[in-house]
């Protein structure tokens, strides 16, 4: 037991605090107020009223009524939610694997220091700082058979011989979605990975290198384990992003052709604005905000 | 981007430059090739920005809701998170852990699953269709980042410059606003950025809690140009619109790149 030899260890080591750091209680909460009161008025009141909208009919205009569990009830009758929620998840399964894969071939490409480097980064870069609905834009431009370069460009290297509807058909609205997805992501995604990439000291590698593996035993056996949390944080985003998809469909198809690209928000929004039913739309935003919680709790639990 | 990593070829092996530059080089022209056509086209028939300054409300109406939306945030976002980083950093109160895990909690939380809710919410204070509604909306989805970023900030400071001020009689106000606010000057434009990135882009949000043509932001004016008129839609004056939207944040990015990389490596994004 050393309690007694020397000064004490703690906050004294930083001899004492002069007395105008007293009464820091007080000060600290006004300090925090204005986070304290956004935080309550704006998240966690919102959250209460979710839930409370969930159980009273709640039309967008006039008296709400206690209806619980109404709302709840109606959900597996409403014509929309099944075919939203398999066109969703169809759309995450999709996007997820494009995204991870693109991104971290492109972060390997541009991790190391080389002339020009930084320039490739940037250009990987730049469709992320153009905003989601901006860039939504730009494509359903740039996809338009007449006005858009694209299908001039296919047709004069000879690969097709007839406009291509790219958002007409569900099958083909859904891969022009993730070719803008992929445009507008891939390098905000990139950037996750470098961080991580570059958190892999030199050391190892040279290790590795020196022991006689080659470059693909480093991958497999030293980047892509040690890149593990920084995949893990990649793909939460990208799935939470990817089940919250609206700005693309309501874009390009709003929910079209027969609601074949319906996501789930879409459903949401519909369901508040156009049928007027704020209740059954706070009854899916519960649904939708519990099933988030619960994943993305899984997957910090299991990835990381 | 800069990268500190001096180390060339030691991470993926020796590839031979012959194909490396090449690659690389056509993946660049494909990522940068819609921002340009999208610029090009916009400009080929120089009416298209004439009539979108016609289209609607006028695109200084929307330009200018825009403006104003995104100032408040940036000052909104600013203006909370510098004072709660300080509180979090340096000063010890009930609740503390509570709030900080609550506003963290805003991460957790879908974003499209409480504007429902906020858009009843707000009716009942009286921002319903308000622009200042909606920027509040943009600082609490901005507060868990930037809390979390201040708070970091200030921790980092030394704490004998706070006490060498408080022994001079500064009050910690004044230790804050002339001292500690200028040692975090990096951190508040990290902040500012990513506050003025998303408040300036987002579509959602406005889509919901403004319902009066007159109060939209760009994002919503010009997605409805696609609504087009008797069924024909302008894509140059589209194209212009983007070029409205885009241009700001392009502009933007690239002189403040150093500090929006900085926000990722915060880690503030892990939540």
């Amino acid at each position: 037991m050393s309690l007694t030899l020397g000064k004490p260890r703690g906050r004294a080591a930083h001899s004492a605090p002069p007395v105008r750091w007293r009464g820091r209680r007080v000060q600290g909460w006004l300090y925090a107020m204005p986070t304290a009161v956004i935080v309550a008025v704006l998240f966690i009141a919102p959250l209460i009223l979710v839930v409370w909208m969930s159980l009273n009919k709640w039309p967008l205009l006039g008296q709400a009524t206690f209806n619980a569990p109404g709302n709840y009830a109606k959900i597996p009758s409403n014509p929309l939610f099944y075919d939203a929620v398999l066109f969703t998840l169809k759309y995450t399964a999709i996007t997820t694997v494009l995204l991870s894969a693109v991104a971290l071939g492109l972060a390997l490409l541009v991790q190391e220091r080389r002339p020009g480097v930084g320039f490739f980064r940037t250009a990987f870069f730049l469709p992320g700082a153009v905003g989601f609905a901006a860039a939504a834009l730009l494509f359903y431009g740039m996809l338009n058979n007449d006005f858009g370069p694209i299908d001039p460009m296919l047709r004069a290297i000879g690969v097709i011989d007839e406009p291509i509807k790219w958002i007409g058909t569900p099958n083909m609205a859904l891969f022009s979605t993730i070719a803008l997805v992929l445009w507008r992501f891939a390098g905000f995604n990139m950037l996750i990975l470098l961080t991580g990439l570059q958190a892999i000291p030199t050391e190892v590698y040279e290790a590795a290198r020196s022991d006689g593996a080659n470059r693909w035993q480093v991958f497999t056996k030293i980047t892509l384990p040690l890149l593990r949390p920084t995949l893990a944080l990649m793909l939460i985003l990208s799935v939470t992003g990817s089940l919250l998809a609206f700005d693309q469909f309501f874009i390009f198809t709003n929910g079209g052709p027969d609601n074949s690209t319906t996501t789930m928000v879409m459903v949401v929004y519909r369901d508040a604005f156009f049928r007027f039913d704020l209740g059954g739309a706070a009854a899916l935003s519960v649904v939708l905000l519990v099933a988030l919680v619960g994943l993305n709790t899984l997957m910090m639990r299991r990835l990381r | 981007m800069r990268n500190e990593r001096p180390a060339e070829g030691v991470r993926s092996g020796e590839r031979p430059m012959t194909r490396y530059y090449p690659t690389v080089g056509a993946l660049a022209v494909l990522f940068l090739f819609p921002l340009v056509w999208s610029g090009w086209s916009s400009l080929e028939e120089p009416d298209n920005y004439l009539r979108m300054a016609r289209f609607g409300e006028g695109v200084g109406t929307y330009a200018t809701n825009s403006v104003l939306v995104s100032g408040m945030t940036v000052a909104g976002t600013l203006l909370v998170s510098a004072l709660g980083g300080y509180a979090f950093a340096r000063f010890d109160f009930p609740g503390k852990n509570v709030l900080f895990l609550a506003t963290l909690a805003i991460l957790m939380v879908p974003y499209a699953t409480i504007l429902i809710p906020l858009y009843v919410l707000l009716g009942y204070i009286g921002l319903q269709n308000s622009l200042v509604g909606l920027s509040l909306v943009f600082v609490m989805f901005q507060l868990p980042f930037a809390l979390f970023m201040m708070r970091n900030a200030f921790e980092a400071i030394p704490r004998e410059l706070e006490e060498a001020a408080l022994v001079d009689g500064c009050g910690t106000f004044r230790a804050f606003s002339r001292i500690l606010l200028h040692a975090v000057r990096p951190a508040l434009v990290t902040v500012g950025l990513f506050a003025f990135l998303a408040s300036w882009n987002d579509f959602f949000a406005p889509l919901i809690l403004l319902n009066d043509g007159a109060s939209f932001t760009l994002p919503v004016a010009v997605v409805s140009m696609t609504q087009g008129t008797f069924g024909a839609i302008d894509y140059g004056m589209l194209q212009a619109g983007v070029m409205v939207m885009a241009i700001p944040c392009l502009i933007l990015f690239v002189i403040l790149q150093r500090h929006y990389v900085r926000g990722f490596m915060s880690g503030a994004l892990r939540g």
